[in-house]
């Protein structure tokens, strides 16, 4: 009597399970891995593009969205089909290693300087990003960092090098984060802090926050999409990735960059040639 | 009763069995043979190793030295284990229905599924306890616990069953309402062997006696030889209520009331 | 180490109030879709992922308490400190194993709900394994002369006490689950969080977070507060009837 109770039991949680499972099976489908960032993300673009990109193709992307060096270690490591990142000199040393092929350049978006409202370092006035933050660092003004690597972090390190500043002190806070969370420290310190466009744009914390400098040629940031080399690891699915990587450099996925808008702003310029 | 002289593991015979733990002599040099008839109650004070001598007898420890030899062979199959029951001094039970403890031991000894609820539905009726055949085990009074252990223990139809002072930690009803439940095994031809410093209990029920005091056994005789010339100094003094507690009483009560598992271990085989 | 200003702290309070609850409160009554896939999905794994962890982690710990074996010490120690092992450190070691760099790439399963599952079963087990260890050792115990007296070999025993410490054992599944819930390290690395596909609650309440949107944050995290209170009442319950019933 004791084990027919138990069987009932286990057995109707049993095929609970394997309900469970087995939808999730069933919904496999036709899908890729795209490896992009937290930023691209965070813009909203996915949302927009990936429907439009489905409907048309009936192929999925499924988006895993990390800082971009760890992008670039996935597509190293074979975990994603194709790239969609924000590095040019990290991107052509992934190319020349022999892990990616036919890298494209796809579209830009810009990247601004946000400080608090009252500017201790009196950034507004700057007349070049690098200028700028050598304003910062001699006023010592509190600066947020990602810290992780990303795109955003290394165009960040990027303006340091070409101020001749190497930032270090209480006042240069590394936080290994991504956009948003970094965002939200420096909305929390009154900070300054380097962000692109788009995250500021849908960026719903900013307390005190507004953009001090933007439009420098330094701040622009160029989207390239790589397809990782398939001789490099088995069971990648190319082809289809190839698709994905046809439509958005095509006429009709540039037109669909375009086209998108963020509280009524266009974020992306699209530039593939 | 001719049907128990065939038994396969009568009779039951110790030849200089002795089991010695720490450096301490519990039992020394017991040779006894328990034929088939009726109830043989093993009499000591606490202490003298009955609990020890029963463990030993059902198979659950093994000596030190001498052997123990169950009918013709020493070897102790899974055949002869399961003619061979016992009943702690504590009730053990599961935490399942009274019904489902009869079940269980059923189970074990490998009764098929279709003959199980018959057999322990008898059992169960047997001492009475039928109507708490749904209630969980454990919520049962002591009395009514011993019973289970006894019904559980009838289930099994075993030849030889052990006894071990079922009634210590009862009151005179449910005493008494056990001692009728064992006189159900006497009367089936089942043979008892039963452990107990309750004199009055002793009288009562007893055909023979085995008397230990101090791990060695003194005395295997007749009840009423016993009771009206012992002969040993030991047994007389018992019988005046002199002799309460044995040498070792600490020692031999944590290892039989606790067992504990590293300590069976190492006695076992 | 952050100078968080007195100012900052009001903001994000007056934010919450007037922007964050509602919104949380909306999505939860209007049963918002995104949100019910998130927690559907959540369950899925965390439920399957304990239900593995469960079917392997019972035998194992009863087993544990009943056999003797050279080492045996040494693996009840390694199993209890498994029970704390940090499910970032469980993500990273799935990662490894499933990327296809590793040894298991082939399968192509990262990135998938499946080594979700296989990395929540990974941290749960310790979990049921080491206190069903702890509960059978106990009961073997109390029932060891009494078993041996009817016959019963080790094996046989198994089942017999899994079943009677069935109240503690469903009692430490439940505490299983709890943890899986819970987690969030282990099912964003070795998942990659993704819309619709791998994304879970915690992970959900991670992203909404780092975005500054806390409205699906809130109403996540409320849900999230709310299963684990349930879990934690059906063990309180499962207690209270064992008590009465089983003393």
């Amino acid at each position: 009597m004791r084990i027919t109770r138990i069987g009932r039991f286990t057995t109707l949680i049993g095929i609970l399970m394997l309900a469970m499972s087995s939808a999730a099976v069933a919904a496999g489908g036709k899908f890729i891995t795209l490896a992009s960032t937290t930023s691209t993300q965070n813009s909203g673009l996915f949302d927009y593009l990936l429907p439009k990109f489905t409907e048309k193709t009936g192929v999925e992307v499924h988006v895993v969205a990390v800082g971009t060096g760890q992008a670039l270690e996935l597509g190293r490591r074979g975990d994603a089909d194709v790239l969609l990142v924000h590095a040019p000199p990290a991107e052509k040393k992934f190319v020349n290693n022999g892990y990616g092929i036919d890298r494209r350049l796809v579209m830009y978006n810009d990247f601004v300087i946000v400080g608090p409202d009252s500017d201790p370092a009196g950034v507004a006035k700057a007349d070049s990003a690098v200028k700028a933050f050598q304003m910062i660092a001699s006023a010592k003004a509190p600066f947020a960092s990602r810290g992780d690597d990303s795109g955003t972090n290394k165009k960040e390190l990027q303006i340091w090098k070409a101020a001749g500043i190497k930032p270090s002190g209480s006042w240069y806070r590394e936080l290994g984060s991504g956009m948003g969370a970094t965002l939200n420290t420096a909305a929390g310190m009154d900070a300054y802090t380097l962000t692109d466009r788009g995250t500021w744009i849908s960026f719903n914390n900013r307390q005190n926050l507004k953009i001090l400098h933007e439009g420098d040629k330094i701040l622009f940031n160029q989207y390239g999409s790589i397809l990782v080399n398939p001789a490099k690891h088995k069971g990648l699915k190319t082809d289809l990735a190839r698709v994905w990587h046809n439509w958005i450099t095509s006429d009709e996925g540039q037109k669909v960059i375009a086209s998108y808008r963020l509280k009524g702003q266009q974020l992306f310029f699209p530039d593939a040639r | 009763m001719s049907a128990r002289e065939r038994s396969p593991v009568l009779p039951l015979r110790l030849e200089d069995v002795s089991v010695v733990r720490h450096g301490q002599t519990l039992l020394d040099r017991v040779s006894l043979r328990l034929e088939g008839d009726g109830r043989t109650l093993l009499l000591g004070p606490n202490g003298a190793g009955k609990s020890l001598l029963m463990r030993v007898c059902h198979g659950l420890l093994a000596p030190t030295a001498g052997r123990v030899m169950y009918g013709a062979s020493s070897l102790r199959t899974v055949e002869q284990r399961r003619r061979l029951a016992m009943v702690f001094q504590r009730p053990v039970l599961l935490r399942r229905s009274a019904l489902a403890n009869v079940l269980h031991a059923l189970s074990v000894h490998g009764v098929p599924r279709r003959r199980r609820g018959q057999l322990a539905q008898e059992a169960l009726a047997l001492f009475s306890l039928q109507h708490l055949a749904r209630r969980p085990a454990r919520v049962l009074s002591g009395g009514e616990q011993q019973r289970l252990a006894l019904a559980r223990a009838w289930a099994l139809a075993p030849d030889v069953v052990f006894l071990d002072e079922p009634t210590s930690a009862l009151d005179p009803t449910s005493t008494q309402a056990v001692e009728q439940a064992v006189d159900r095994f006497r009367d089936a031809g089942v043979t008892v062997l039963m452990a107990t410093h309750d004199l009055a209990q002793a009288r009562r029920l007893a055909d023979d006696v085995l008397f230990m005091c101090g791990g060695v056994l003194l005395e295997h005789t007749p009840a009423e030889a016993f009771f009206a010339r012992p002969r040993t100094p030991e047994a007389a003094a018992f019988l005046r209520g002199d002799l309460v507690t044995g040498p070792f009483p600490r020692l031999v009560e944590r290892l039989e009331e606790q067992c504990e598992s590293q300590e069976l271990d190492a006695l076992q085989r | 180490m952050m100078n968080v200003s007195y100012r900052s702290f009001r903001s994000i309070g007056g934010g919450v109030m007037h922007d964050v609850f509602p919104a949380a409160a909306s999505l939860i009554l209007g049963a918002d879709p995104k949100l019910l896939g998130i927690v559907l999905l959540s369950l899925r794994i965390s439920l399957t992922a304990v239900f593995i962890a469960t079917l392997i982690g019972l035998p194992m710990g009863a087993a544990l308490a009943l056999y003797r074996f050279p080492g045996r010490s040494g693996a009840v120690v390694v199993l209890n400190a498994l029970m704390g092992l940090p499910p970032v450190v469980a993500g990273l070691i799935i990662y490894l194993t499933l990327s296809r760099a590793g040894p298991l790439g082939s399968l192509g399963l990262l990135f998938t709900p499946t080594a979700m599952i296989v990395a929540q079963a990974l941290i749960v087990l310790p979990i049921v394994a080491a206190l069903t260890r702890q509960v059978i050792a106990d009961l073997w115990e109390e029932y060891r002369e009494q078993l041996e007296s009817l016959g019963s070999s080790r094996l046989r025993a198994i089942p017999t006490l899994l079943w009677d410490a069935r109240f503690s054992l469903i009692t430490t599944v439940l505490a299983g689950f709890g943890r899986a819930a819970a987690e969030v390290g282990a099912v964003l690395i070795v998942g990659g969080n993704i819309s619709g596909y791998t994304r879970v609650m915690t992970t959900a309440i991670a992203l909404e977070t780092s975005k500054g949107d806390l409205g699906l944050a809130l109403a996540l995290g409320v849900i999230l507060i709310g299963l684990i209170m349930l879990v934690n009442g059906i063990a309180y319950g499962v207690g209270s009837v064992a008590r009465r019933y089983y003393a």
